[in-house]
């Protein structure tokens, strides 16, 4: 559906994106993921024909976003990151107005505003003004535009910046609907909201593409082993010490979170009880006992901080 | 088309519920009431002094006086207003980032400003409609003729489209109205009084400039002469700087 061969994108001077190259299949949905500045509203950017990349290409469909741009731009819904809306229109104006150039008319224009109104949850305020609308709303309004006339890919630039954590749920929801028929690129710095709703991630730091995979996958790669969290009755120093003692143990880190212990340990199952007996023997209370699993923050950060260091 | 027609709607909405294009308008009306009204008094004197002198009571005549003074006044109030309307049209859009969702939409750049071009226009022929009140009130008591004043009205709106088309130029060049607003004042006061340098510019080059300039060009159109070359001048005028307007926008590509 969706293919990037070496997009590279300078401001002047300024690399913003880098040999950037991913393939985005029919029906998915996939996250972009990346710290502020990391070149995600560009590569959108480029996607969308808004702005021509410096080198490489994006095909759509087959078709080349440069040569064929209104062909490309008909295919795509784009809910852009500042939720740009014209506000002395009304919800159904704007709509109307959205609508009409993405080449709907009459009635099945008509019956295109109805759907994305109460798909989107504007039912009640159609006819207000968009200046007196709520963020929230307003956001729903942006999701409404990008919406209608059901185009097969849509492309939602940092959807839930700003909104209240009872409106995140709800945008989500409406995100996680869209999958199935539609192809969904969704661009964000929130990592749970990666977790929830996207199959696929890409991940990228300063112009490149640092990592590319399901959510789940990206964890299990970079979890070098074992993460078991301990609550021990005993004095800190001495747990530590004889924790770190033991063979297959890499790394004890006290005190992580309120007085909990982590050990870090190779991959291998009969390491547990051997921890559990060992707290036991010295006369220590186990009060708690479980694994942890890295969650798509410490990927991230890890990710990110390691490309940092080249 | 349909898409040209969605911008013009959309323009029209929008420049109709703000208040610059009320409070523009309501300037100009008044201002160009104000010329109308002295011209009308000044007639009214002459007029009684022609009653002791035959020689001037010949050469009086409503339409020298009057009608075609009015056309000269309402241009000079177009250069004062007009860029206060044409101002918002790609700064606002830039401004509030909905020049994204211009430029993402399925519609070309050109369809896009055609549309925009169009609705200002038109916005310009409401403000003018105004000032037809004056002439319809004077045709109650005299006799006018209305060829003239139909071509008068031409001329005025073609001078109007071509501030329209550069003040359309100024404001894609910027997300700020007022450096829009005051680069398209300062063009058109340069295309206003750019023939002024005939007198010392020499031959060709004083000719050159005297036909770059927005005013000669009404001169024979206020006469009741629409002269083709006049009509070219304007129309190549208005289509030069629509298409630098579009050269401009699609330098985005390059320029991020």
């Amino acid at each position: 559906m969706i293919i990037a061969e070496n997009l590279t994108k300078t401001y002047g001077l300024k690399l913003a994106v880098q040999n950037v190259s991913f393939r985005i299949e029919k029906g998915e949905i996939v996250g972009f993921l990346g710290p502020n500045g990391a070149g995600k509203t560009t590569i959108l950017r480029i996607l969308t024909c808004f702005l021509q990349p410096t080198a490489g290409k994006i095909l759509v469909d087959g078709l080349n976003g440069q040569t064929h741009s209104l062909e490309v731009r008909r295919k795509i819904g784009f809910l852009p990151e500042t939720v740009p809306l014209y506000d002395e229109l009304t919800v159904k104006q704007f709509l109307a107005f959205s609508g009409t150039i993405k080449g709907l008319s009459g009635k099945p224009l008509n019956g295109e505003i109805d759907r994305v109104i109460s798909g989107c949850g504007l039912a009640e305020h159609r006819a207000r003004r968009i200046k007196h609308l709520s963020k929230g709303l307003k956001q729903r309004v942006g999701l409404a535009q990008a919406l209608i006339n059901n185009p097969p890919i849509v492309i939602l630039d940092e959807p839930t910046t700003g909104l209240d954590p009872a409106q995140i749920v709800e945008v989500r929801k409406l995100i996680k609907d869209l999958a199935g028929q539609r192809t969904v690129l969704l661009s964000t710095h929130i990592l749970p909201e990666v977790s929830q709703v996207c199959e696929r991630v890409i991940i990228v730091n300063q112009g490149r593409v640092v990592a590319e995979d399901t959510p789940s996958h990206l964890t299990g790669q970079l979890q070098k082993g074992l993460r078991t969290i301990l609550q021990v009755d005993g004095p800190p120093a001495e747990v530590r010490v004889k924790l770190e003692s033991l063979q297959g143990v890499t790394r004890v880190v006290p005190s992580h979170r309120g007085g909990e212990i982590l050990v870090e340990s190779a991959a291998d199952e009969s390491l547990r009880p051997l921890i559990a007996k060992t707290v036991v023997e010295s006369g220590w209370g186990l009060k708690e006992m479980r694994t942890s699993d890295l969650s798509l923050e410490d990927v991230f950060v890890q990710l990110v901080t390691e490309e940092g260091k080249d | 088309m349909r898409g040209i027609m969605a911008i013009f709607k959309k323009e029209i909405i929008i420049t109709f519920s703000s208040p610059i294009f009320y409070a523009a308008t309501f300037v100009f009306l008044v201002v160009c009431g104000y010329f109308f009204y002295t011209n009308a008094i000044l007639y009214t004197i002459r007029s009684f002094q022609a009653g002791q002198n035959p020689f001037l009571a010949e050469r009086l005549n409503l339409n020298d006086f009057v009608v075609k003074p009015f056309f000269g006044d309402m241009a000079i109030v177009l250069l004062l207003m007009l860029p206060l309307l044409t101002m918002r049209s790609y700064a606002e859009e830039k401004k509030t980032g909905t020049i994204e969702l211009l430029f993402t939409y399925p519609i070309s750049d050109g369809a896009a400003l055609a549309g925009k071009f169009a609705a200002a226009v038109f916005t310009l022929l409401a403000m003018l409609l105004g000032t037809l009140m004056h002439l319809i009130l004077l045709q109650t008591f005299a006799h006018l003729d209305w060829g003239l004043i139909a071509s008068g009205y031409l001329g005025i709106l073609l001078v109007g489209a071509s501030f329209i088309a550069v003040g359309t130029f100024t404001s894609s060049l910027t997300e700020n109205q007022i450096i829009a607003a005051v680069l398209s004042f300062g063009a058109f006061l340069l295309f206003w009084i750019i023939g002024w340098a005939k007198s010392f510019a020499g031959p060709t080059l004083g000719l050159i400039l005297e036909h770059l300039s927005i005013v000669v060009h009404l001169d024979s159109f206020v006469k009741g002469l629409i002269d083709s070359r006049d009509l070219v001048f304007y129309l190549l005028f208005i289509f030069f700087w629509l298409f630098v307007t579009l050269r401009f926008l699609s330098t985005r590509f390059w320029r991020g």
